[in-house]
């Protein structure tokens, strides 16, 4: 009830008049805009990430003072998880601070192929962490696209790699049944071309099922994989999509166990909602899970203890708040970078994207952020702007998520030519000249 | 058979989902039917009613109480809200607002609308709440005819329990009692009505009261199904099809609406989707609400509107 009366209290204050000020730029910032979500039918998800991004900037600014002296200013604009918003979001904030935009994180597929062209145009990297288009990891067609850890075509290629094992080999997924249960936009699309290739391969049926956005209504979807009994169905949901296909599973028998959901499909708000139902549904991993490291050590000491954390203490270490904090380590790391070249001072987007085409995080260096146990190594190239394909499968037990597998690694073999033609049909269809990577540095 | 019995399913489901729908129109039509008001936010009341009602649910379940009267406290907590908010809006929404047309009357609605769902997320949070009211699991029914069985889900026949209830009810209150008698005369002109005698603020609340209580009933349903959340307003988008089907002004025909478009949409998805690429069934329900508009504007139960020219 003290929650309650809090949040009376914020809103007496917000009909009282208060304004919220604006931040005003001082000239040793380095601006970066949070595009956000915690309003909507997405806010349930989009919160907990956005409050482990504000945290972590947070972070860098109260214990080191700013990423080499030079102060984080961010200000987050709302989306609502729709394309317009963002891209009008995007348009508000991209010049801001005194060189602009360091980068932009839209957290939604919709809206990166929506900025896809205009931060090309504008010079601002758009950085899409386990999102995002997934042809856009050829980087010497999309310079300023980076989709970090993982695009879904990876994460296709993983989830198929995990239903080969428990199978007992990917011989065994000749003739098997795997249904796609999707978001009808660009996000849940992303995944059918690999799929597509990976049944080809392999020889399994694959079924797209598109559930329209945002999901609560999904009993067709499964009265249909009920009669089709599928051998297993993916999950590429986002928001009440998850957690009301685990209780349309639950109401057609369909085993939870036999259900995987891509990494944006395995927090806490998916399954929660689903009670006991949800207990034994599976999800990738983008890297981390759900827990806490060292990093959340120092976001505890040098932010909450001084009050300036963004959620309930509580929230810190869920699975999406982990991936905000990763994010935002990502982007702070890659402007770190770049100034050990344009020197340590506020960068424009064009020097941020330098410094993430030339990021390398070792094990060491890992372990030195404190984020040792959440990630692997990540090596950011010209023509890899992915840096990194891991994953692993976790599973709800009903409290919390048990990681099941050990890690895969995407296959490049399968994933590369995809990459190759698609991009390089955008390139054709944009007029795009390929840049030579042997030659950049 | 293994045919048959798939289209009995996805009929059978259809038509329990178009119920659950129903419960969600009734709202609108309760307040068009006493006020001629179209309400955009009775979604957002449902949302708020449930927000309400799980939050204070938690928190007397948390103290100790037993579950039976926190549940009965916690309704009747959610019940105090949605008659605040009945007395805000007729206070300073509708009641100033009185005589002015139809469409400035919508207008204030999508204000009243994005006003209940900021409030009742700031002051009782934007997770997502799970509720279980109601049994989630399902019956297979006629195993033995067909490979399977039927699939026909427990809260949905809850569902169409707590409409069927609910419909009688409200015609008993609008045929059978004075107030009910009242809220049709206001209905049909209020400055006639106030001219009798008939306290128009005072119906008014009654009326925003009656879609709140109605609206606190469908959280319940539709907030054990999903979890209380914020996607419980999009169901006001489900309504709408069923209200132009059934027509705004008449309770049985927002149940008849529900139940045409729950069928239509299940059985168009399952049958007609596959080979269009599937996710046809939100929009296929504005079909069917379009196909009845152009052969009847006023719905199928609709009161059928004659002027004077």
């Amino acid at each position: 009830m003290a929650s309650i009366a809090r949040r009376l209290l914020i809103l007496a204050t917000a009909l009282g008049g208060a304004a919220l000020s604006a931040p005003a730029a001082a000239q040793n910032e380095q601006f970066i805009p949070i595009l956000s979500y915690r309003t909507g039918p997405y806010a349930v998800n989009g919160a907990p990430y956005a409050n482990g991004v504000v945290d972590y900037y947070n972070l860098i600014n109260e214990r080191d003072g700013g990423i080499n002296g030079v102060k984080i200013l961010i200000e987050e604009c709302e989306t609502g998880y729709a394309t317009d918003k963002g891209v009008e979001c995007y348009e508000r904030l991209k010049s801001k601070g005194p060189t602009g935009a360091a980068f932009i994180n839209p957290l939604s597929t919709g809206i990166t192929f929506a900025l896809t062209e205009k931060t090309a145009a504008d010079k601002i990297p758009i950085i899409t962490m386990g999102y995002g288009r997934a042809d856009s990891k050829n980087g010497a067609v999309f310079a300023y696209n980076f989709p970090l850890l993982g695009t879904y075509w990876s994460a296709a290629d993983i989830a198929i790699q995990h239903v080969a094992k428990e199978l007992g080999g990917f011989d065994k997924l000749k003739g098997k049944k795997i249904s796609l249960l999707y978001h009808d936009s660009p996000y849940g699309k992303e995944p059918i071309p690999m799929l597509q290739v990976l049944a080809q391969k392999y020889g399994f049926e694959f079924t797209p099922i598109p559930v329209t956005h945002p999901g609560v209504e999904q009993k067709s979807q499964w009265l249909a994989i009920r009669q089709h009994r599928p051998d297993y169905v993916l999950v590429w949901g986002w928001g009440v999509m998850n957690s009301t296909a685990i209780k349309e599973a639950a109401a057609v028998a369909y085993p939870r166990d036999k259900m995987i959901g891509v990494w944006w499909s395995g927090a806490e708000p998916d399954v929660t909602p689903a009670g006991d139902q949800a207990s034994g549904y599976k999800s990738l991993m983008l890297q981390h899970g759900a827990g806490k490291f060292p990093a959340h050590a120092d976001i505890e000491k040098y932010v909450y203890a001084k009050g300036k954390g963004s959620t309930e203490p509580g929230k810190i270490g869920e699975v999406l708040y982990n991936r905000g904090i990763t994010n935002a380590m990502l982007g702070v790391e890659a402007i770190r970078k770049a100034q050990e070249k344009f020197g340590k001072q506020p960068l424009t987007g064009e020097q941020v994207r330098w410094g993430l085409e030339n990021l390398i995080l070792t094990d060491a260096r890992i372990k030195e952020l404190g984020f040792e146990g959440m990630l692997k190594p990540v090596s950011i190239s010209c023509s890899d702007h992915e840096g990194a394909r891991y994953g692993r499968v976790q599973q709800w037990d009903g409290k919390g998520w048990k990681v099941i597998s050990d890690w895969y690694t995407a296959d490049e073999s399968l994933i590369e030519p995809l990459v190759a033609d698609v991009s390089a049909k955008y390139a054709a269809e944009k007029k795009i000249k390929p840049r030579d990577c042997a030659k950049e540095t | 058979m293994i045919a048959l019995g798939q289209f009995l399913e996805v009929l059978i489901g259809g038509l329990m989902s178009g119920v659950l729908y129903s419960l969600v129109a009734l709202g609108f039509v309760l307040i068009f039917k006493a006020s001629g008001v179209f309400n955009y936010a009775q979604g957002a009341m449902v949302l708020l009613a449930g927000l309400a009602l799980v939050r204070a649910l938690d928190l007397l379940v948390a103290n100790g109480l037993p579950l039976w009267v926190a549940v009965i406290l916690a309704i009747g907590f959610a019940a105090v809200i949605m008659a605040a908010t009945a007395w805000l809006i007729e206070r300073f929404v509708i009641g100033p607002l009185v005589n002015q047309d139809g469409l400035t009357l919508f207008m204030s609605t999508i204000g009243v609308t994005f006003v209940i769902e900021g409030a009742a997320e700031m002051i009782f949070g934007s997770d997502v709440y799970p509720l279980r009211l109601f049994p989630t699991d399902a019956w297979f029914l006629f195993e033995g005819l067909f490979p399977g069985g039927i699939l026909v889900n427990k809260l949905d026949v809850w569902g169409a329990l707590i409409a069927g209830v609910l419909v009688a009810g409200l015609a008993v209150f609008f045929q059978r009692t004075k107030t009910g008698r009242a809220l049709r005369a206001v209905a049909d002109d209020h400055l006639a009505a106030h001219s009798i005698g008939i306290p128009i603020s005072w119906i008014w609340f009654v009326v925003w009261l009656v879609a709140g209580l109605v609206a606190l009933v469908a959280a319940t349903v539709w907030g054990t199904k999903l979890g209380v959340q914020f996607s419980i307003t999009f169901l006001a988008l489900k309504a709408l099809p069923v209200l132009i089907i059934g027509g705004l002004t008449s309770i049985p025909g927002a149940i008849v609406g529900g139940l045409i478009v729950g069928a239509g949409e299940k059985l168009a998805e399952v049958y007609l989707g596959p080979s269009i690429g599937g996710g046809i069934e939100y929009w296929f329900a504005y079909v069917l609400a379009l196909a009845v508009l152009l052969l009847r504007p006023q719905g199928l139960f609709g009161e059928r509107i004659i002027e004077r020219v």
